[in-house]
């Protein structure tokens, strides 16, 4: 399971990465969604990865770190609504310049 | 109440947004903001005196003891950064409140949620808390950004908050690697766990590299720094002047993180690199200013050149150096949002110039005169202002650090070349006159104000200096006594290691 994880995380982490460095808004937000999949990925894996454990302390019950649960879910919260306002900042500069490329419009 | 002291500036701001939300009545806005913004300078003030007793006042959230709970501190430094951000806030403030914020919606929830992630981040002492509190910076500064509208502000916008986000997953990846390796995120226990034995020794180094990274990001470090001026300048004015303390975050971040958990652990993490970069820095914003060829740019390069200058610093590991580093930290935050509120109120005197470095109209107001030449001696450095005062405590205590000639001869450079940019500009905006007399309209009292007590901050920092460094040594021995910080929030004795893991 650490190995299936550990790729997907890269795997995520390198689309997204590919993504960011395109010259139009909206391939950089994909990137960026992705990118914050495959950090949300680790954090969860930083508690380690346990199965069949829940995040409470029960007698005789293995369980697993609570925290890094709270933690992917405050950054998933965060990471959303960042994207959806550069989400719609890149509309309205589409809207303003009539393309989405990074250099359309600036003065040479 | 003096328990619960820490948390207040939080929840004054907070509650303020909460307000505006509730009723967004342009009048009563206003009123809420300046309130809260007034009453946090009071509680800054109440703070600072607090915090000079010498003890650290550690207020655990939901009485949760650390390493459990998320703690605030409250130390010399914390509170004068609390302050500072607080009189810069007010003074922003004043600025918008005359025509500023009608220029689009929920500018005064934004701005309260903003000083709320400033005063936040310079509290906290959890490094999630500390994440979380950026990301409220964060996002209420990308909307604060593009208000008002326009291409280029969008266009900044878009840049600005790519790289910051980028910047917050890379956070979040070096806190995972912290996580994972020591098992806490308490800045007090991770400098304790980084001193025992029995963890992966080059990960907890590879996160910590990160986290400068991050904080290097937002201070404006060389080849993290492009996104800075065309940001700044974009900004509205009020919204630029707020900006100028949010580089000085990241400078504060890295002098916590490095003094309490790095030197006693990994002395070596910021050697042979940050010096020369910010070195770099400062020459990159010094040919920065001299290629300005508006007055809000040369005010964003000025800024990029203090952080530049407040880098070189931050790898000196002894008390006097962080003594200078906070005195120039806080003249260097009034001067450089002074400069933008300045040059917004130039613009308006000018017409069709605007604030472009051309002949045009010559602004008619004396005060805006006698302000620039205050502000630009102040800015670059001569006697008999802050400037001045603040440059020569860095330089006689940088004298022995380990590059002191290079650092002295790039530092002496780059103030050379910002009193010439300074002395140009002065004479292109107030000598070069096309028409004799530009917009007559008088300046709003709100902005003239603001712009005023910004500038008065300059010589006023230098009449208090005495007071002023004597504080700021007292908070630079306070932050550099070894395992003071540890100590006021996990309690006198070490804490053993009682955790269960499951691992």
């Amino acid at each position: 399971m650490e190995a299936l994880l550990a790729i997907a995380v890269g795997v995520l982490s390198a689309c997204g990465v590919f993504l960011i460095l395109r010259a139009r808004t909206f391939p950089v937000l994909l990137g960026l969604t992705l990118l914050s999949y495959a950090v949300n990925l680790f954090l969860f894996a930083s508690g380690r990865l346990r199965l069949e454990a829940a995040p409470l302390i029960r007698d005789g019950a293995s369980y697993t770190d609570p925290l890094p649960q709270a933690l992917v879910l405050t950054a998933i919260v965060i990471g959303f609504g960042m994207t959806a306002y550069l989400a719609m900042l890149a509309l309205r500069a589409l809207s303003e310049a009539g393309t989405d490329h990074v250099d359309a419009g600036r003065e040479p | 109440m003096s328990t619960h002291a820490p948390i207040l500036p939080i929840l004054i701001a907070f509650a303020a947004a909460l307000l505006q939300l509730a009723c967004d009545r342009l009048s009563f806005q206003r009123l809420v903001g300046l309130l809260s913004a007034a009453l946090l300078v009071l509680v800054g003030i109440w703070l600072t005196w607090l915090a000079d007793d010498g003890q650290m006042r550690v207020y655990a959230l939901g009485d949760w003891p650390a390493p459990f709970g998320i703690v605030l501190v409250v130390d010399r430094l914390a509170a004068a950064m609390v302050l500072l951000a607080a009189v810069l806030g007010f003074a922003a403030l004043l600025y918008a409140s005359a025509g500023f914020d009608q220029r689009g919606k929920h500018f005064h929830p934004l701005f309260q949620l903003q000083l709320m992630g400033l005063l936040g981040a310079f509290l906290t002492g959890d490094l999630f808390n500390l994440f979380v509190f950026f990301e409220v910076m964060l996002l209420a500064s990308y909307t604060l950004l593009a208000h008002g509208g326009g291409l280029a502000r969008t266009r900044a916008g878009i840049s600005y908050a790519v790289i910051n986000l980028i910047g917050s997953a890379i956070f979040l990846i070096a806190l995972g690697l912290l996580y994972g390796t020591l098992g806490t995120l308490n800045l007090a226990d991770l400098a304790q766990r980084l001193l025992l034995p029995g963890y992966d020794q080059a990960l907890a180094r590879l996160a910590m590299a990160l986290l400068i990274a991050v904080f290097v990001l937002k201070a404006g470090l060389l080849p993290l720094s492009f996104w800075l001026p065309q940001t700044y300048t974009a900004a509205g004015v009020p919204v630029a002047a707020l900006f100028a303390i949010m580089t000085k975050v990241g400078i504060v971040a890295i002098l916590r993180v490095q003094v309490i958990a790095l030197a006693p652990a990994m002395p070596d993490l910021l050697d042979h690199w940050l010096t020369p970069l910010a070195l770099a820095t400062v020459v990159f914003a010094a040919l920065g200013t001299l290629a300005a060829a508006r007055l809000r740019a040369l005010a964003a390069w000025m800024v990029l050149l203090s952080a530049g200058t407040l880098l070189v610093t931050l790898a000196q590991t002894s008390a006097a150096v962080t003594a200078a580093t906070i005195f120039y930290l806080v003249h260097s935050t009034l001067a450089g949002a002074a400069f933008f509120l300045l040059a917004g109120v130039i613009t308006e005197q000018r017409g069709p110039a605007a604030d472009l470095l051309v002949a045009g109209p010559q602004p008619q107001a004396t005060w805006v005169r006698i302000s620039f030449l205050v502000l630009a001696t102040t800015l670059a450095g001569l006697p008999p202002f802050s400037g001045f005062l603040g440059k020569l405590m860095l330089l006689t205590t940088l004298r022995e650090a380990a590059a002191g000639l290079a650092i002295w001869v790039v530092l002496l450079g780059a103030g050379f070349v910002a009193m010439i940019v300074l002395a140009r500009a002065g004479g292109d905006v107030f000598w070069k006159q096309k028409t004799l007399a530009g917009p007559s309209d008088a300046i709003a009292w709100p902005r003239a104000t603001a712009t005023l007590a910004l500038v008065a901050a300059g010589p006023l920092l230098a009449v208090l200096a005495r007071p002023l460094s004597d504080y700021a040594e007292r908070a630079a021995s306070q932050l550099h006594a070894p395992g003071a910080y540890v100590a006021a929030v996990l309690g006198p004795v070490p804490a053993p290691m009682t955790r269960e893991t499951a691992r």
